[in-house]
Formats: structure tokens, sequence, C-alpha cells
């Protein structure tokens, strides 16, 4: 569906995307995790045809987005970053609006706008002004809308950043059923859950480059261990890293705790309880994504 | 489902495909009509309260203490100035704060990117719209100009389309300008430093001999001048058409610089 080589922008001096490389087939959902600036935003911009690139090669639905844009745009639903919604319109008028864009027919969008409101929970809203939705009331119209011309791609850009937790639940239960129904699905996020529960295949975005990809599951694998021992310490008093030595493949020495990445974390513990050493809190978990990425940056997604 | 799918039967007619310039068009058309009520109201209510209070006020007084002024009552002086001024704030107000908040606070138009819809499609439904507020200002004006009986020719119906390229003349040009700021301090500057002045001095509510001579170079560099100068002729019946001609290829040739502008600076604004 899109296809990028050496993928190049820049804004004045600025790299925001360095020649980045991707493949994204039919029916997956393939994911851009990275922190704040780290290029996703340029990028999507670009699938979506609304940017120009500065370099490489990029084809979108077997197209061309620097002569085929409206043709492209005609077959994707983009949900930006930055809402843009019409605040002072009902609901329904945002999608009949949107819809009218596309030039469908009144008919068509009204049976479309009917059930994508019942998808996106706002059927008792339908004919209320937007201005006063909740954040995630406002996302799912966001959705709604960039669904009504039944796209074959579908672009969220960030679709949960700033939600509540409910409401990011909510949202995932909404795109897992446009998964279900086979609809393209390409989302940016910097929460490494939101890319673990939602991905099939992911890339991991820093400073406009590619650090990985994979499926979530093989790049825990390749980049991090079974396990990590979170173990957290007064300030200033954690232990230095040689005192650490030898218990874990790997140890990360953050501001606030110590990880240290192991097959078997009760074992690294007890080995920490021997050396003498005694975190204020200890807890074992499995590796995420957020490990991924700190192994392959140094740095937290978000800081 | 009812009240905005009711909105929407009227232009059914128009059959499902219809130009990209429409579409936009059609959408200023429907957010104009949740609130018109408002602004119908102040467009009716302000030529006859400008008329009113010039004609019946100040007009009076004009004629008692100097008689006629360009050879007729003030207030049939006046009417035609004031319609090609209405266009020319009609027009401004339309292409400031709307542009600035379709592009950076509501950020309609990168909602309408996200389609097929193309810039120039943006910018030509823009333009649209405001010709569109632009007739219903200048006919309004009209009808109440007829209604004070200060139409002096059937010329004066032509009045309509100089008062439209009056204000797409400043439409264009003002819209370039508000895709280039990045806030709005540029306007009430634009406003006062801008349309004011031109409101006050562009022969709008005095003939161009009652300004001293070195003022009338740049009373005939001004874009309005030439659009009141347009109306005024055609609503009185007393057309130069020389000057006609001159006013008429200023106004052309400000759109089109101004259209020139806005297509460039919109590109740069909003494709990067
Ligand atoms: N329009 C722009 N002009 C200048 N710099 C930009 C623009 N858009 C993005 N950038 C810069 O490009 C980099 C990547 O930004 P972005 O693609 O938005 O990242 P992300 O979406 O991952 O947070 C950032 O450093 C950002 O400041
Ligand atoms: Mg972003």
């Amino acid at each position: 569906m899109v296809s990028a080589r050496r993928l190049f922008k820049h804004f004045e001096e600025l790299v925001a995307v360095d020649h980045v490389d991707f493949d994204i087939v039919r029916g997956e959902s393939f994911g851009f995790l990275g922190p704040n600036g780290a290029g996703k935003t340029s990028t999507m911009r670009m699938i979506a045809c609304m940017s120009p690139k500065s370099g490489g090669e990029l084809t979108v639905l077997g197209m061309d987005p620097e002569t085929r844009g409206p043709d492209i745009r005609a077959r994707i639903g983009l949900v930006p970053q930055e809402d843009s919604l019409d605040l002072q319109l009902t609901v329904l008028d945002n999608l009949m609006i949107y819809g009218r864009y596309f030039d469908l027919p009144k008919k068509v969008i009204g049976e479309r706008a009917a059930s994508l409101l019942e998808f996106a929970q706002l059927t008792e809203r339908a004919h209320d002004t937007v201005e006063p939705l909740s954040g995630g009331m406002k996302r799912r119209l966001t959705i709604a809308r960039a669904l009504i011309s039944e796209p074959d791609l579908l672009i969220l850009d960030e679709p949960t950043t700033g939600l509540d937790p409910q409401a990011r639940h909510l949202l995932w239960d909404r795109l897992y059923r446009l998964k279900s129904r086979g609809v393209t699905l390409i989302i940016t996020t910097h929460y490494m859950d939101e890319a673990e529960q939602l991905c099939d295949r992911l890339v991991v975005m820093d400073k406009g480059k590619i650090a990985a990809s994979g499926s979530p599951a093989s790049l825990i694998e390749r980049y991090s261990t079974r396990e990590v021992l979170e173990l957290r310490f007064p300030p200033d008093a954690g232990p230095s890293r040689n005192a650490l030595a030898g218990i874990a493949e790997r140890v990360e020495l953050l501001p606030d705790r110590v990880l240290l990445y192991t097959e078997s974390g009760d074992r690294a513990l007890a080995e920490v309880g021997a050396r003498g050493i005694t975190p204020l809190t200890w807890l074992v978990r499995r590796s995420t994504l957020e490990d991924v990425f700190l192994s392959l940056t140094g740095r937290t997604l978000i800081d | 489902m009812t009240a905005e799918l009711e909105t929407w039967g009227m232009e059914e007619a128009l059959g499902a495909r219809m130009p990209p310039t429409l579409r936009v068009l059609r959408y200023h058309l429907y957010t104009y009509m949740r609130t018109w009520r408002s602004s119908l109201t102040t467009s009716f209510l302000a030529p006859v309260l400008y008329l009113a209070a010039m004609g019946v006020g100040l007009g009076s007084l004009i004629n008692r203490h100097v008689g006629t002024v360009g050879g007729v009552k003030y207030l049939d002086f006046v009417a035609p100035g004031l319609l090609a001024s209405s266009a020319m704030q009609v027009a401004a107000s339309d292409s400031m704060y709307p542009v600035m908040a379709a592009i950076k606070w509501i950020r309609t138009y990168y909602a309408m990117l996200a389609t097929p819809l193309r810039v120039l499609d943006v910018l030509l439904g823009h333009f649209a719209w405001v010709t569109a507020r632009l007739v219903l200002t200048a006919v309004t004006y009209l009808g109440v100009m007829a209604a004070f009986g200060t139409v002096r020719s059937p010329l004066a119906v032509l009045a309509v389309p100089a008062a439209i390229l009056t204000g797409l003349g400043f439409s264009s040009v003002i819209s370039a300008f508000a895709a280039s700021q990045e806030n709005d301090q540029g306007f009430a500057t634009i406003s006062r430093m801008g349309l004011i002045p031109l409101f006050l001095l562009s022969t709008t509510f005095f003939p161009l001999a009652q300004l001293p001579g070195w003022m009338h170079p740049v009373a005939y560099a001004t874009p309005l001048y030439h659009g009141v100068d347009l109306c005024r002729m055609l609503v009185l019946g007393n057309v130069d058409w020389v000057s006609a001609g001159w006013d008429l290829a200023y106004l052309v040739a400000l759109c089109a610089l101004g259209a020139w502008l806005a297509r460039r600076l919109f590109e740069r604004r909003l494709v990067i």
C-alpha cells in the first residue's frame, strides 16, 4: 500500500525525516513509534500527500504523491495529530461537509454517517455542536469523519494523545474493530503500550531515522531480555554501575530508577539482596517496547 | 438525521458531481446559513443607518449651507461611495480573521486539503464565497439606495459588479496577507493604517477637488478611489467612459495581482 525508499524531508536546516525505508502491506496495522520530534507527523503528512517530500522515493496506493495527490487522497482517511473539526457545527454536519469534499452524494453520506456515528458511539450527540464534546468524543468523530469516504488506508497520527485512560481504551477498541474489518491502518504514537496493543508491525523512529523495525514481539526479543527488574532508590542514593556488574545482561541507570535486563528477574533480585543493596521498592516485569527504545537510543520515550 | 439532511437537500438539484471550487463554496454557504440571521440584519441595517445619518442628518445640513455636492444632493453623492466602501469592508473582514482561523485556529483548510481538494480549490472557493457575500451586500445597498431615491440611472445595476470587483481587489490582497501572518496583530494595523484612512479619504464623503492638489495623485493611487469613482458614475448616470475604463483596468489589475499573490502565499503556507 505504501512504500518508501530513502524518504527524506527537511525544513530549512532541520532534517525531520532522514532517509527512511518502509513497506506497508494491505490489511496490516503498521506503527511508527517514537518520541516527540522523531519525524512521525512529517512522514504521515507525506504519505497523506499533504506535504511534498524533499528527496527519496514514495509510492502510495501504487501512485506517485507528487502527480496524483488528489487521486490518492480520495482513497485515504487522515486523522491528523491536531483536530480540524468545525466546532460551531453539529457532529452530523461535520460528517456531511467532509463527505461533500469527496463529492459523495448526500444520500450516501447520510447512510454512512448514520452507521459511523453508531460506530463512534456518537449517535446521541449527532445534533449537538462539536465544541463542548470531550477530547475522546472529538477524536472518535475525527476518525468517523476520516472513514466517510470508505478509505483503503486510514492514517492515525497520535490518535490517543491527551486522552484519559478510559477514553484511550474505548478508542483502541474501535481501532481493533476497524482492523478486524480489514482496514489498513497506519498509527503513530509515543505510547509503547498503544504500539504493542494495536500494531502488527512497527518501526521505531528517533531523530528522523528508523532505529529498528519488526513485530512488537520480535523487537522485544531482539533488543531486550525476557524480564526486567526495576529498582527504586532514594534520590542520589542509587548503586553505582560497578556495584551491579555481572547481575544482569544489561543495566540502565535512569534518574528515578535502575533497570536490570535479565532472563530471570527473581534471580537478579536475589543477587542484588546478596550484595547488600536494598532498594526502596522493586518490580519484576516483562520487557516492553519502552525497553527496546531505551536499548536502541539510551533514552526513554516520554521525558 | 433530519435537520442537517434537509438543509443539504436544496443543492441536490445541482447534481452529485460538483467542481471542487463549488464544494468549498458550499462549505462556506453552509456554515453561513447556520449564523445568517445575525449578520443578515447587520448587512441590511448598516446601509439604512448610514444613508439615514448621511442623508437626513449631515446631508440636509450640507444642502442648506453648501448647496449641491458634485452637482447633486449630498445624499445622492455619498450613497454610491458608501456602496463601494462597504464592499471593501465586507471583503476585508471576510479575508482577515476567517482566513487566519481556517489556517491556524480551526484548521479548516487542512481538513479540506486531506481530501481530494487542492490549495487552488480552497483559494477559489474562498474567493467564490467572498463574491457571494459581496453580491448580497451590493444588492442590499442598491435596494436601500433605491428606496432612499438616490439612484439616478439604470446604469446603477452595473454598480453591483463594480462593487464586487472593488471588494475582490481588497479580498485577494488581504487574503494573501492573512496567509502570511503568524497571528492576528497585523489585521488591526491593516484596519487602522489602511482601511479606515481609505474609507475617510477616498472621496467617499467629498469630491476629490476638496483635497489639496498634492493629495490628488495619492488618492488616485488608492484602490478605493477607483471603486468609488466607478460606482458613483454608474449610479448617478454621468459616466465618463475614459475614467471608467481606467478605474476598471486598475481594479482588474489589483484582482489579478492579489490572486497571484494569494495563490503563492497559500501554497507556501499550506503545503510544507
Ligand atoms: N512546519 C515545520 N517547520 C519547521 N520544522 C518543522 C515543521 N514541522 C515539523 N518540524 C520539525 O521537524 C521535526 C519532526 O517533527 P514531527 O514530524 O512533527 O515529529 P513527531 O510527529 O514525531 O513529533 C521536529 O524537530 C519539528 O520541530
Ligand atoms: Mg507528531
